[in-house]
């Protein structure tokens, strides 16, 4: 590492322009970054990241404004420089990569012009030159078949290779500054993985100073040297990536990292710790240290503003209470849950809910064309011949990529979507297909909550209004019984009574779905459906939202399908985990032997390809190969057989695997590899040692 | 894309076959017997039925509609009751003139819009955006009929009362007039429509440019480092131009709505004053062979512009 | 997985009442100087149309022949024209005519077009195939033409006129409705609902309707401006109005054939129409805008 820094900014304030008063979304920040250093930026959203890099490139929109300090790119005073002047250096001194490859593309340009665009923004090079250059970056970046990809248009290629060409885009012109904002936060954790291995490669190649953005601790973990944490407009803590997770000085940083269950966490193991309160919205801030309201050490000297103080030679921390933490005289970990999550009730007894052969299959509406040809009528095949049983009181985890089928499945079970074929019981009596076909009481008997908090609740009616109908329609109360009953249940989810009166928009994210889990809960049901309900909340009200789920369930004894795209909460959450893959299931598997081979080869890579919040564990991730097939033209066979690293031959290719059953593990996995095979060729997975039971 | 054409062709089909039923039954069986009219009050139950005979009423529903689809599309669209003319010339001649009316009107609005929008959408907030705003949102307000008024007043009378050249007040253009005879008084009738064009267009081209700019891809351009006159042109533009086709197809409805009107003012001898003739005189035939014809023209369109739209965009192209 | 924005929830206070919504929405009216002057148009000219007898001196048909063709005076504000009318009053009463007209008649294709749309929407399958096909089908002939046809067909009189309207604003509104159900059955709060057994009129009415009703305020204004636009305009063509009405589309129709001698007869009218559309228009936008901003946040 060289001392010369790529970027240098300095006291750096970005504030916005509304209702006739400033606000600051960045206040008073200074950060420094080497050439060939890899400098990641943390931080939930509403912390101000993506203004910094914004502003850091000085392209801010027409609300955002530069307040005061100095931003130097090398040699290079960004301030001092006019538009014209700007447009030389973006692109070629600093490039940028997006979060939303499919909206940061033209979609009327073809890609291959809109890559010879950056390699050549001014037109210096000859057109054939430029030409040339693109298709060596096509190849660079591992796009198929360069040729046919420069002519396709941004629609035609998957949204992995869309953050391929951006990334081969931004380094196409050898930028001395590349800023990554969340470039892998809209992909499948499997192709996250091979992104993140593709900008490694590159990034040593290249000598690149590297900004990278994210709300994702494990990425951070495996591809950064240095770390700031950024909270409501603040960098709060600067450190070297090892010191960062051994020893974090902030608390908010320590609440961060304990507040996400890590790979091989489970709800016996570990509890999750979450941060209380919420994260100030833009301008509110508390004075003083910004994080005082939520911190568990908060003295009254937290109400003076803290200055950025020197830990030793590479750390900073704004914690007026830095010293005590290094000597480790205060916890700075916020308080645990009250009481530690319990195995809950018996597990015995009939299965409260078992599909057969339960399949969901959508037509395809066919052209004219296809009728006078005779062809026969396709179908988007999203659910395919699914077994699936959830005991009575135990949390299933249902674990799929996107398009795995995995939220069809869920609506299929609750009668939103019509099955095609099997079938589907619940307390073993089997359920009418049509929603408007089942009774009151089979209604109550199963609830959903679902992912979006935008679209859970009825915007234009008060909170009490929406939670008092389930306890009238579905539990048979009158009206001044459910008016009591929605107070209790307002308890139940940590919210005050008065939040009966509040109307949805009220409300923040978090609290929305503690209503959708108190509606859910109101007519208490034997079934509990969670399709996703944390992945759009902050990182730091996830846990609490977990821990809710977690006690409600041991009180009331529900079972619950748990559905995640993420193998790490699935794991600390259920009592059995069901893998998914293109509408069927891969593996079943209990939490405490996830890690042990036998692994189906998918599970296998999808285990791998988790980005771990511990930079000691260097994984070596399996990348697959391909894009996940289209659902309306499954493969035969074994669905998997066409990306699987283990493919073992025409078998997989033409028969149907069996369901083997591990006797050691009791795992049961969908594959034609004999078991001891796999147990022979598998490690187990790295976990972290914190994590392991 | 062939998918695409077979798609909106079929539609089209189905819409027109659609509307047709409508005319048939507005005009063939809600206003009660058509002998009863023609023949008037006093004619003897002999004389009516004759008639019904002749024009086939005595037959069932279904079929006298199918009949008179047949006639209308064979180009048989009978005799006018209040003329005794052949109504298939009559209509033809107006609707040469009413095309070139369409035309001249198109031809100087659309860029002029379009233009406008554009600036507007760019300047989001500034003068010329404001301008453009509160001038679109007042003009298209106004009925033909008075914009038309005004502009006979100043560019007709006013300049007239100047002793200057002025353009005729009146557009009673004789039969089979050539285009370029026809032009001068196409002027006036042609400004009027414009103003309507005008405004329409414009606010949705500015709507459109001002969602593209907001777009993250046009954010990629800048920071690629190019000129913003390529990032203007080549991103900005090119997207938010293609929704202004089918903007320009949905105004060819006002502005046949519109013509009705300004071909009133002007006494210019197109299908509008046409229709505004059939009416007062109830002669129901020409009345709705004047509607099919208008109905077929605004729905070819239509068509003509979705698949200009879906060929540009690659989108539907490459479907 | 996209973020929700964690934001503080400042008004802890219950949700705003009906009556504080309401002043809310005429400050935010009266906040940008192009809508207020907009909303006070409008708001004049139904105050006119209300009071208008009081207001009017001359009845709209009193012929004073001794003062024919008079311009503007202190007696006759806007004069009195060929017959020796008093257009002042006219254009007075015309108000009435016209907005009452338009108004009653959108009122009703607003209703029609609301149930057809919340219907069609929700329920899709073939009642919403045969629905929207009839709809295309009406839509493919322009507003102003469908009027035409059914006034040149069924009768002209003040009733087909509104029947008139209703036919031909139906197919709109509930297309524009129908869009927003479309986009509203699929989220969270409404299948907890279908999941919670509610009857569908309470889904339709309770759980969807209050999120279609800002684009509806939006469409309703809009619509009411082209209909008093559409019933002018069939005025001026002479189509469903008879003279002596003081349909002042039907004024200007026939003021223009004098226009040289009582050049006012036709001025005021057309100023009306033209105040009052603009007028209409511009609290339209108004809405709109206000609307827009509400959903942003």
């Amino acid at each position: 590492m060289t001392n010369s820094s790529v970027l240098d900014i300095r006291d750096l304030t970005v504030a916005y322009h509304q209702d006739g008063q400033w606000l600051n979304a960045v206040h008073d920040v200074s950060l420094k970054i080497h050439a060939g250093e890899t400098y990641g930026l943390v931080g939930e959203s509403g912390s101000g990241k993506t203004t910094l890099v914004l502003a850091a490139m000085r392209y801010l929109g027409s609300g955002g404004s530069i307040r005061s300090g100095e931003i130097h790119l090398g040699d290079i005073d960004l301030m001092s420089l006019t538009e014209e002047e700007l447009r030389q250096v973006w692109g070629r001194k600093i490039a940028f990569v997006p979060q939303n490859p499919q909206s940061s593309l033209n979609p009327s340009l073809r890609v291959g012009e809109q890559l010879v665009e950056s390699i050549n923004p001014q037109g210096e090079l000859s057109p054939r030159e430029a030409e040339k250059q693109a298709l060596e970056w096509c190849a660079k970046v591992n796009l198929p078949d360069p040729e046919r990809m420069a002519e396709s248009y941004p629609h035609q290629i998957s949204g992995g290779m869309q953050q391929r060409l951006l990334i081969a885009m931004a380094l196409s012109t050898d930028p001395d500054l590349l800023i990554l904002d969340e470039p892998t936060t809209n992909l499948d954790v499997t192709t996250q993985v091979v992104i993140l291995d593709l900008l490694n490669d590159l990034i040593r190649e290249n000598e690149a100073g590297v900004l990278y953005v994210t709300h994702n601790l494990g990425v951070i973990a495996q591809i950064c040297d240095r770390v700031g944490v950024m909270y409501a407009s603040e960098v709060v803590e600067e450190a070297p990536t090892h010191n960062l997770f051994s020893q974090p000085l902030h608390p908010y940083t320590q609440g961060l990292i304990d507040s996400i269950p890590q790979l091989g966490d489970t709800r016996e193991s570990i509890q999750l710790r979450a941060i209380s309160g919420q994260i100030p919205s833009i301008g509110k801030s508390p004075s003083g240290c910004v994080f005082r309201d939520r911190c568990p050490v908060a003295i009254e000297i937290c109400s003076t503003r803290p200055p950025l103080y020197q830990v030793g030679e590479s750390r900073t921390s704004r914690c007026h209470r830095w010293e005590e933490i290094v000597n480790s005289e205060i916890d700075i970990h916020q308080p645990s849950p009250g009481r530690k999550p319990t195995q809950s009730g018996d597990q015995d007894g009939p299965l409260t809910l078992e599909t057969n052969d339960l399949s969901i299959h959508f037509p395809i509406r066919r052209s004219l064309n296809e009728v006078f040809s005779r062809q026969p009528s396709k179908s988007v095949k999203a659910v395919n011949q699914v077994d699936l049983g959830i005991s009575p009181a135990s949390t299933v985890g249902l674990v799929g990529e996107s398009g795995s089928g995995k939220t069809t499945l869920a609506r299929g079970i609750m009668g939103l979507e019509k099955k095609s074929d099997g079938s589907i019981e619940l307390l073993q009596i089997p359920l009418p297909e049509k929603l408007f076909q089942r009774d009151l009481e089979t209604l109550r008997l199963m609830q959903i909550v679902f992912q979006n908090p935008h679209e859970a609740l009825n915007p234009y009616l008060p909170i009490g209004e929406t939670l008092q109908r389930p306890l009238i329609r579905l539990a048979g109360l009158s009206n001044e019984e459910a008016d009591i009953k929605v107070r209790e249940l307002l308890e139940l989810v940590r919210l005050s009574a008065d939040y009966a009166g509040r109307l949805p928009s009220q409300l923040s994210g978090g609290e929305i779905q503690r209503v959708a889990l108190a509606r859910a809960f109101a007519a208490n049901p034997e079934l509990l459906i969670l399709d996703e309900p944390i992945s759009s909340l902050d990182v730091s009200v996830q846990a609490a939202i977990l821990n809710l789920v977690n006690e409600l369930q041991s009180d009331h004894h529900n079972s619950m399908l748990f559905i995640s795209h993420d193998l790490s909460i699935v794991g600390y959450l259920a009592d059995q985990i069901v893998v998914i893959y293109l509408g069927s299931l891969m593996e079943i598997t209990g939490p405490e032997v996830l890690f042990q081979p036998p692994h189906h080869p998918y599970t296998e890579a999808l285990l791998s390809a988790i980005p771990q919040a511990d930079p000691n564990i260097k994984s070596s991730p399996i990348h697959l190969a391909g894009e996940i097939p289209n659902p309306a033209d499954l493969p035969s066979g074994c669905p998997f057989h066409t990306r699987c690293p283990r493919y073992l031959g025409e078998i997989c290719a033409t028969t149907t695997p069996p369901w083997q059953v591990d006797q050691k593990t009791g795992k049961r996995i969908f594959c034609h590899i004999p078991l001891e095979e796999l147990v022979a060729n598998q490690i187990q997975i790295d976990i972290s040692s914190a994590a392991k039971p | 894309m062939s998918r695409f054409i077979l798609r909106r062709l079929g539609f089209l089909t189905l819409t027109v076959l659609l509307t047709s039923l409508l005319v048939f039954i507005v005009t063939q069986w809600l206003p009660g017997d058509v002998c009863r009219i023609i023949l008037g009050r006093e004619a003897g139950q002999g004389a009516i039925e004759n008639c019904r005979l002749e024009l086939g009423l005595d037959q069932s529903l279904p079929v006298q509609y199918l009949t008179w689809l047949g006639n209308f599309l064979t180009g048989d669209w009978g005799i006018s009751f209040s003329t005794g003319l052949p109504i298939y010339p009559i209509v033809m001649d107006r609707l040469r003139n009413s095309l070139m009316l369409t035309l001249v009107a198109l031809i100087i609005s659309v860029p002029l819009a379009v233009a406008l929008g554009v600036a507007a959408g760019l300047n989001e907030n500034k003068p010329i955006d404001s301008t453009v705003s509160v001038g679109s949102l007042s003009v298209v307000g106004l009925p033909e009929f008075v914009t038309g008024l005004v502009l006979i007043q100043v560019f007709s009378f006013g300049l007239r009362d100047l002793g200057l050249p002025y353009l005729p007040a009146n557009s009673s253009i004789p039969p089979q007039s050539t285009f370029l005879e026809a032009l001068p008084m196409l002027i006036l009738p042609a400004l009027t429509a414009m103003l309507v064009l005008l405004a329409y267009i414009s606010r949705l081209t500015r709507a459109g440019v001002l969602e593209e700019l907001k777009q993250p891809y046009v954010r990629t351009a800048d920071l690629k480092g190019l000129p913003r006159r390529n990032v203007i042109v080549k991103h900005v533009l090119r997207n938010a131009l293609l929704p202004t086709i089918t903007v320009i197809a949905i105004s060819i409805g006002w502005l046949i709505s519109g013509l009705v009107v300004i071909e009133n003012v002007f006494n210019y001898p197109g299908l509008g004053r046409l229709m505004i003739f059939a009416i007062d005189r109830r002669d129901l035939p020409l009345l709705q062979a004047v509607i099919m014809v208008t109905v077929l023209g605004f729905a070819l369109a239509n068509l003509a512009a979705d698949l200009l739209y879906g060929w540009l965009n690659p989108r539907i192209r490459l479907e | 997985m996209t973020s929700f924005p964690e934001t503080n929830s400042i008004e802890t206070g219950a949700a705003p009442s009906r009556w504080r919504r309401l002043s809310l929405v005429v400050r935010k009216l009266y906040s940008k100087p192009v809508t207020a002057i907009g909303t006070t148009i409008t708001v004049i000219f139904i105050l006119i149309a209300i009071f208008g007898p009081l207001i009017a001196p001359y009845g709209e048909n009193e012929i004073l022949a001794s003062e024919a063709r008079q311009p503007p005076s202190i007696d006759h504000w806007f004069g009195t024209d060929n017959l020796g009318r008093d257009v002042f009053s006219r254009v007075v009463l015309g108000a009435r005519e016209i907005l009452v007209l338009a108004g009653v008649g959108t009122i009703l294709a607003v209703i029609s077009g609301t149930i057809f749309g919340l219907l069609t929407g929700y329920r899709g399958g073939w009642f919403d195939e045969i629905t929207m096909r009839t709809f295309d089908s009406l839509l493919a002939l322009p507003a102003l033409l469908l009027a035409l046809l059914l006034l040149g067909t069924v009768g002209q009189s003040k009733y087909s006129i509104l029947i008139v309207i209703i036919i031909v604003y139906t197919p709109i509104v509930a297309r524009v409705v129908r869009s927003v159900v479309l986009a509203i059955k699929p989220q969270g709060f409404v299948e907890a609902a279908r999941l919670g057994g509610e009857s569908q009129s309470r889904i339709l009415f309770r759980e969807i309707l209050p999120s279609v009703l800002p684009t509806l305020s939006v469409e309703s204004a809009l619509r009411f401006s082209y209909a008093i636009f559409l019933v002018a305009s069939l005025g001026f063509l002479g189509v469903g109005v008879q003279p002596p009405s003081p349909n002042w589309g039907l004024m200007v129709k026939e003021a223009r054939v004098y226009a040289g001698l009582v050049p006012w007869a036709l001025f005021f009218p057309a100023l009306a129409i033209s105040l009052v559309v603009i007028g209409v228009n511009l609290m339209a936008d108004g809405v709109k805008r206000i609307i827009g901003s509400q959903g942003q946040g």
